[in-house]
């Protein structure tokens, strides 16, 4: 562990997205200690300030803190990520394993069900389950996980069928060993370097998403703020002050750049490890 | 002094690695004259894949040459341009690897293969073709005209490897340089393949390189033999000095542990002990000392130098030193 | 009869072509038999050699027989017990009996396990849960010859020769009846193939276990061999003790093979090297009457229409030929 820090901080990229993670993690893990005010405490009078020693991002327009709502979002944004990420690569993990290891019938409707799932915009599969069962956070989780099972499914399944042909996997079963112990001793730990590298990667996108149908106002509920339901306050105050859409921004990218260097300094370093172990 | 088409002088190849500088070559000198077929006999890491890539240059980059020269008909390989390297490519030096799929393109097939490498030749594209034709038949494809549109996996193993032989000899080069190239294939099969080169060679007149780890395929094939281990060659003459009258350690163990030599059936077959030394790491000295069990204190610190061991058959050891 | 293993006419398919391919391509039966009809016994404490070039079966008829694939005919019995297509509940009595080394002796070894895991597997596979792993592991790496500290070391950090020992390791440490080594020699070098050779020699000798070797290495036959087989096309066309073989082959094809082993040593009792024409047939489509004789020098039209009767030459030798060699 230590020697992987140790060469992602070599990297200067790696060494920002490292520093920026670890920033945002921090910060939305010690919101409640952090933050100056409680993030939907109303204060009309002080509504629509700029930043000021006060309120370092300023106000919205109930007067909400947009300090304290930023790291508070950051909250809701990492739950949504780790959650939704978790979700999707258990899902996807197990389906991948069955269709890459399973008979071929089993193989083609893992596929066929992935590619259903890949063919709907993940915008119109949020518009539905708004529909259902109305906008929240489970809501954005539910829409973001199904629609990233199939992309690791794919690659777990991929792998495994590469793997399962292997010299060491015949080897395994001549042994005896366990349908079990072969998929989960022998060929996930193969997979998973790859695979959790790719998720990383996909924090970023999870965080946009997420702050994109909280802006459409199809996440999460007000007054629990997410970065992207600052943005959308911010909209439709654009004329009025620009900060609470600045307020909105600046984490969002800073946590897409941050997770972004450090999800590729991450490949780049276990790429040729990799090569050479399987 | 025959007319050498080959000669390569004070060679030595290192490779930087993550533990350090890997001498794989050191001052290995070679001789190859006109129509002779010359084997390199070794194991692994005696350096024979290097030879081959330095001379065909095409060395990984991390590779450098510190000292020496290649002289292919008077001219010095290492010091050409890649475009005049390009030009002796293919036309008078060329080679065939042991997998045959290296050499040939799958997605072109085998017709397009044998007209492509001939783009240096002016002549009508129907001339390339007859002359494709031609070659394929000597190469012992049957009916060449209908394999022209073959593609390479279509064909097996021994035919791939044919194909190899064909393109490799189209242009009549002076040296063929052969990298184990019948090691993947059936024994039934590569008893045709160095057949058919046997007779290409007596035929065209060119000269072989051919690298093997086989002691059979090397004997039966080759005039003068090269033996080579970890880096250096240790010993060089007749196939029939070497295989009958050895005179390094390394090539007297090597063939005694050769299960072929043992005619008679063996309780415990003989090896040799330990493992050859970090080229990353050398200590001076002879390169064998530490698996030789006749080595001398003179073999700690010296290398040995050439010495004439009989006729036109040369050792590096000390205790062949006159 | 202490035979450990006794195969009777056994019938390995492989599905060449989809029914869809086979349907447009017009072909009658898309199957090949990697292995049509083979018969062989190895007695305990036995050495069984099993010789042949590419397509011949060999690999098929080994992984047949430690039960990874499926027999479509015949009988395999394992000391005395019918262990042809076994059940689930048999299969893991008989994993711990037949143990496999294999060709690839780095690839066969699981990537992310440390050597002292592999080696130690087959104990926890099988829940023997009274064994100290570590001692285990240290008593096998010592029977194969190398280091106990390599008990750390991870399998691509291994060389050839040192990988192949793992597996023998791993082989033994279950104390199986039966080994299945698969060109235990691939990939060594001449100098210390002696090694692994002797180590299979002396675990014979030591632990009493009878081993069965694929090869296409004649050279290393004779000196571990007792009894020997030579296949072609998925059957066994000469079979018998290893020095008659040898000495006097009496199929045209084992002829031609030792004729095809180049050697310096030239002095072995072959006065006429005998060359094959082309190139092994496809299992697709494989040629009438004797399958052989469509390179046999010495084949005739009787070769071409009439499948050989099998001849048996002082009991032991057994080859299908018309016109055996004197």
């Amino acid at each position: 562990m230590k020697g992987v820090i140790k060469k992602i901080s070599s990297d200067p990229l790696g060494l920002i997205g490292l520093c920026l993670v670890t920033l945002m993690v921090i910060s939305a893990l010690g919101a409640p200690i952090f933050a100056p005010y409680d993030p939907i405490q109303l204060n009309i009078m002080e509504r629509l300030q700029g930043p000021s020693v006060n309120h370092l991002l300023g106000t919205d327009q109930l007067g909400r803190d947009l300090f304290s709502r930023v790291l508070f979002g950051g909250q809701v944004a990492l739950k949504v990520a780790f959650v939704t990420i978790g979700l999707a690569l258990i899902v996807g993990i197990v389906l991948g394993l069955i269709a890459g290891y399973g008979p071929a019938w089993l193989d083609n409707s893992i596929m066929l069900l992935f590619d259903t799932i890949r063919s709907v915009p993940t915008i119109m599969l949020a518009l539905a389950a708004v529909t259902v069962v109305g906008p929240s956070i489970t809501t954005v989780i539910f829409v973001v996980a199904v629609s990233s099972i199939p992309n690791y499914g794919r690659i777990v399944r991929t792998q495994t069928l590469t793997l399962k042909s292997k010299d060491f996997v015949k080897a395994e079963k001549l042994m005896g060993a366990s349908l079990l112990r072969i998929l989960s001793i022998h060929l996930l730990p193969n997979i998973l370097g790859p695979l959790l590298i790719l998720a990383s990667m996909d924090i970023p996108t999870v965080i946009a998403l997420e702050a994109g149908l909280s802006f459409l106002g199809m996440g999460v509920k007000p007054p629990t703020p997410s970065w992207g339901s600052i943005l959308n306050d911010g909209f439709s105050l654009i004329r009025n002050t620009p900060w609470p859409i600045i307020a909105g921004s600046i984490p969002l990218v800073l946590a897409t750049l941050g997770f972004t260097f450090l999800g590729e300094s991450l490949r780049d370093l276990l790429d040729p490890k990799l090569r050479k172990l399987v | 002094m025959s007319d050498n088409i080959l000669k390569i002088r004070d060679l030595s190849v290192n490779y930087q690695t993550d533990r350090g500088k890997l001498k794989a070559l050191r001052n290995v000198d070679l001789d190859i004259s006109r129509g002779s077929i010359v084997g390199v006999v070794g194991e692994s890491g005696c350096g024979k894949s290097t030879l081959i890539t330095s001379i065909i240059r095409q060395l990984d980059s991390n590779a450098d040459i510190p000292n020496g020269s290649i002289e292919f008909e008077k001219q010095d390989l290492l010091k050409l341009s890649l475009d005049k390297m390009r030009n002796i490519s293919g036309t008078q030096l060329s080679i065939v690897f042991q997998d045959p799929m290296s050499t040939l393109n799958p997605v072109l097939s085998i017709g397009r293969q044998m007209m492509d490498i001939q783009y240096r030749d002016k002549t009508s594209k129907k001339i390339k073709k007859q002359r494709s034709i031609d070659m394929l038949n000597k190469v012992g494809i049957p009916d060449p005209q209908s394999q022209l549109k073959q593609y390479p996996h279509e064909l097996s193993g021994g035919m791939q490897q044919r194909v190899s032989i064909a393109m490799a000899l189209q242009a009549g080069p002076s040296l063929l340089i052969a990298d184990e190239p019948t090691t993947a294939l059936d024994a039934t099969l590569e008893v045709q393949i160095l057949k058919l080169l046997k007779e290409l060679q007596e035929e065209m007149g060119c000269s072989i390189l051919f690298v093997s780890h086989h002691l059979g395929v090397i004997a039966e094939l080759c005039d003068h033999v090269i033996v080579m281990y970890a880096g250096e060659i240790v010993e060089q003459g007749s196939t029939y000095e070497i295989f009958n009258n050895p005179a390094h350690p390394y090539t007297v163990k090597l063939l005694e542990c050769d299960p072929a030599s043992i005619s008679k059936k063996q309780r415990l077959l003989p090896s040799i002990p330990g493992e050859i030394p970090d080229l990353t790491n050398l200590s001076g000295g002879c390169i064998f000392k530490n698996r030789c069990d006749q080595s001398i204190d003179r073999c700690d610190k010296h290398t040995p130098k050439w010495n004439e061991f009989s006729n036109n058959h040369y050792v590096s050891c000390h205790l062949i030193e006159s | 009869m202490n035979n450990i293993l006794s195969i009777k006419n056994l019938r390995v398919r492989f599905r060449a072509k989809s029914t869809l391919q086979g349907m447009l391509q017009k072909i009658d039966d898309p199957f090949i038999d990697a292995v049509r009809k083979v018969s062989l016994d190895i007695k305990q404490g036995e050495t069984f050699t099993l010789v042949g070039e590419s397509g011949s079966g060999k690999s098929t008829l080994a992984l047949a027989t430690a039960g990874l694939l499926t027999a479509k005919e015949g009988q395999i019995k394992f000391m005395n017990e019918d262990v042809t297509n076994m059940t689930p509940s048999q299969i893991m009595a008989y994993r711990k009996k037949i143990s496999f080394i294999w060709q690839n002796s780095i690839g066969s070894l699981s990537p992310r396990m440390s050597v002292g895991s592999l080696i130690t597997e087959g104990y926890k596979i099988h829940n023997l849960k009274d064994r100290d792993l570590k001692m285990e592991a240290d008593r096998l790496l010592k029977l194969v010859g190398l280091p106990t500290n390599i008990k750390e070391r991870y399998a691509h950090e291994l060389s050839g020769g040192q990988a192949r020992r793992v597996g023998v390791a791993r082989a033994i440490a279950l104390d199986p009846k039966l080994i299945i080594a698969d060109e235990p020699t691939a990939g060594l070098d001449v100098s210390v193939q002696g090694e692994i050779l002797n180590l299979l020699n002396k675990l014979r000798d030591d632990l009493g276990v009878s081993l069965f070797v694929i090869t296409h290495n004649l050279n290393i036959v004779r000196h571990i061999s007792d009894r020997t087989a030579v296949m072609y096309l998925g059957r066994f066309v000469e079979q018998g003790k290893t020095d008659d073989i040898f000495a006097k082959p009496r199929h045209p094809y084992t002829l031609a093979l030792l004729s095809a082993n180049l050697t310096p040593y030239q002095e072995t009792s072959l006065e006429n090297r005998i060359e094959l024409t082309g190139e092994v047939p496809s299992l697709m489509d494989r040629p009438n009457g004797c399958e052989f004789h469509t390179r046999c020098p010495f084949s005739s039209k009787h070769c071409d229409d009439e499948f050989p009767p099998i001849h048996t030459f002082n009991g032991q030798q057994i080859l299908t030929c018309h016109y055996p060699l004197k």
